[in-house]
């Protein structure tokens, strides 16, 4: 019997929208799968369908081996955390976390110890009195969170829990809530346009777009064997150069990168490269070739560059400023790739990663 | 005159702006006085003057007692329906998604533009003799028209939109997250509606059930038409008043509006401040 929860071809549509096209994954067991897209690739309502808040048009769902495609919200017992928190406004915290437990009549006497049990989790013990309007943002979700998991949810699904939160805070919730899930180990399926949070937090990340799945990894896999063109350009913040294919290298103007043995002679190219993925010297190899400093932005312990190269296109470089304490930017600069992805670009595209042969780890305990 | 002066000059402007807005506030308070508290103190005038034994007179007569609680059994009756068909009603125009939606919506607001006279006809039309439901209701023996239930029954058309168009912004403004969360930590839909979904919106409610028994207290047209006004029987307190003053019992017509003023004030009050409770409930 398969654990965790498992979706299989799931469809919706909203009028003519095809906001979610054939959507098959598995979060497994104990883990933190994470979905990741742009706002509108629909990960959301995938997220929302699991839940049982949206029908899917077609499509089926298991929750920890049981088929819940048509199972009553309130019967799925699933943990949610909503972006904008959702907190009853009119209950004080110590209510809003009560609150699945007494709408499922359990024992005052075992609702007060669960509730007390979990404001001491997630660190809001000296709050239980107070009202929603009365705590920050990041209080806030952690209220989310704690009544989230009161009942004992079977899994934990959260919809960008640290949107709505302010860049510091959400790193430090971020944090919190690993540590929570290595205590805790609930499998946790978490819905984030942010790559940084999603290659961050999980075991295991589905990158969306437009409706449907394009890759699905491990964070690393994700970042470092992008399967399509979007995965690479979304992933890592990633420059293109667009040129030609010849003897493995995609050439633009005088200059060429290696990475394109997979394709054609002749073929047209996108070469993926991303900022920290450049070098710069004085001297010129034969990997190196001939760029222009338009602009430098110093950002602490790194620096930003605009490069232009010979044909007119721009390059951004993030550089660690004692690494480029070494090269002097009024002489003449050469940069070298250290690494390409590359993809033809005469609209074929690559392939869809063939993403039934993508196999699943086994659990790792204490992950 | 500093208008003529005022143009160009940025003093001068400031002046105009201070005249303009004295100008606005003295017809703001001649408004409220002459159309408003002028009468009012008129009516209160004409009481005292009428002396001690006229008030007395008046709240024994039968049929004054009669009038009073017939608007209050009206009164409550149309508060109740409306606060439970406003919610409902605004729940569908606000959640649901269907076909006809503002054409509903539209007829939701009928009531405030028709002329109440003209809805006490139409009553007439559809429970006099002849008329559609004449027949349903007439072999059963049950008296609609002349009687209790025609009255709370146009009463009731005519204050529901007062209900629906407060709860409904309240509702937009709610959203439906709350909702969803409550569903998904294993609320039943009844659960939801009565822990989560009421709560939020009972300022906004309270604030036109008020509107609405407001309005209810001081109906007239329509009550008039369905109702026959017979005396000790069918009379409301706003058709005693009427009835007063065609038998030139001013002193009686004058108390029992009074006593209609009053309890009006008091509802202002409540309303102004459910009104701000409301405003707070949508603001957080």
């Amino acid at each position: 019997m398969r654990q965790g929860i498992v979706v299989e071809d799931l469809d919706k549509r909203f009028g003519q929208f095809q906001a979610v096209d054939d959507v098959s994954f598995e979060a497994a067991d104990g883990q933190i799968t994470t979905l990741l897209g742009p706002s509108g690739s629909g990960k959301s309502t995938v997220l929302r369908m699991i839940a049982g808040l949206e029908r899917p048009d077609r499509g089926r769902i298991w929750v920890a081996g049981d088929e819940l495609t048509n199972t009553a919200v309130q019967e799925r017992r699933l943990g949610f955390v909503f972006q904008h928190y959702a907190l009853f406004r009119h209950m004080t915290v110590r209510q809003n976390v009560a609150f699945g437990l007494s709408v499922r009549h359990e024992p005052k006497p075992s609702q007060q110890a669960r509730v007390d049990e979990l404001l001491e989790l997630v660190g809001l013990a000296p709050f239980a009195d107070r009202y929603p309007d009365q705590l920050s943002g990041g209080q806030r979700q952690r209220v989310a969170l704690a009544r989230a998991l009161a009942p004992h949810p079977k899994v934990l699904l959260l919809d960008e829990p640290f949107g709505a939160l302010d860049a510091r805070v959400r790193q430090e919730l971020r944090r919190w809530l690993d540590n929570l899930h290595r205590e805790l180990g609930v499998t946790s399926l978490l819905v984030t346009h942010d790559q940084e949070e999603a290659l961050e937090l999980a075991n295991r990340v589905v990158v969306m777009n437009a409706g449907h799945i394009e890759q699905i990894g491990t964070p690393d896999e994700i970042y470092n064997q992008p399967a399509t063109p979007f995965v690479a350009g979304f992933v890592g913040a990633a420059n293109v150069l667009t040129g030609w294919v010849w003897e493995g290298h995609v050439h633009f103007g005088r200059s060429a990168v290696k990475g394109a043995y997979h394709l054609e002679d002749g073929l047209p190219a996108k070469a993926y490269v991303r900022p920290h993925d450049i070098r710069l010297t004085n001297t010129e190899s034969e990997t190196s070739f001939g760029v222009t400093v338009d602009r430098r932005t110093n950002m602490g312990w790194e620096s930003k560059l605009h490069l232009r190269l010979a044909d007119g296109q721009i390059l951004i470089a993030q550089l660690p400023n004692d690494e480029l304490a070494e090269v002097s930017l009024a002489r003449l600069v050469f940069a070298e790739l250290r690494y390409a992805k590359v993809f033809r670009s005469d609209g074929e595209g690559e392939p869809r990663a063939d993403l039934s042969t993508a196999e699943f780890p086994a659990a790792v305990p204490g992950t | 005159m500093s208008q003529a002066d005022a143009p160009g000059t940025p003093r001068g402007a400031i002046e105009c702006v201070r005249w303009a807005r004295i100008a606005l506030l003295a017809v703001a308070f001649g408004y409220v006085g002459i159309l408003l508290i002028a009468p009012l103190a008129g009516i209160a005038w004409t009481v005292v003057k009428g002396g001690f034994h006229v008030a007395t007179e008046t709240f024994r007569a039968p049929d004054v007692r009669h009038a009073y609680l017939l608007t209050g059994v009206i009164t409550v009756l149309t508060v109740v329906v409306t606060g439970l068909l406003g919610v409902v009603v605004a729940m569908v125009l606000v959640r649901d998604r269907f076909v006809g939606r503002r054409i509903v919506s539209a007829v939701v607001d009928l009531p405030l533009a028709v002329s109440p006279v003209i809805v006490g006809l139409a009553a007439v039309l559809l429970f006099g003799r002849g008329g559609w439901f004449q027949a349903l209701f007439a072999t059963r023996g049950i008296q609609i028209l002349f009687a209790l239930p025609s009255m709370v029954l146009v009463t009731i058309f005519i204050c529901i939109p007062f209900v629906v168009r407060e709860v409904g912004p309240v509702l937009q403004e709610l959203g439906t997250e709350e909702e969803d969360a409550a569903r998904t930590l294993g609320a039943s839909p009844v659960q939801t509606f009565f822990r989560v979904t009421l709560p939020n919106i009972r300022w906004g409610l309270l604030y036109g059930v008020a509107l609405s028994a407001a309005r209810a207290m001081g109906e007239i047209g329509a009550v008039l038409i369905v109702s026959g006004a017979l005396q000790g029987k069918t009379e409301t307190a706003t058709l005693y008043i009427f009835r007063a003053l065609e038998e030139r019992q001013d002193a009686s017509a004058y108390l029992v509006a009074l006593t209609l003023a009053g309890t009006s004030i008091v509802l202002l009050a409540a309303i102004e401040l459910f009104k701000r409770r409301r405003i707070k409930e949508m603001g957080r």
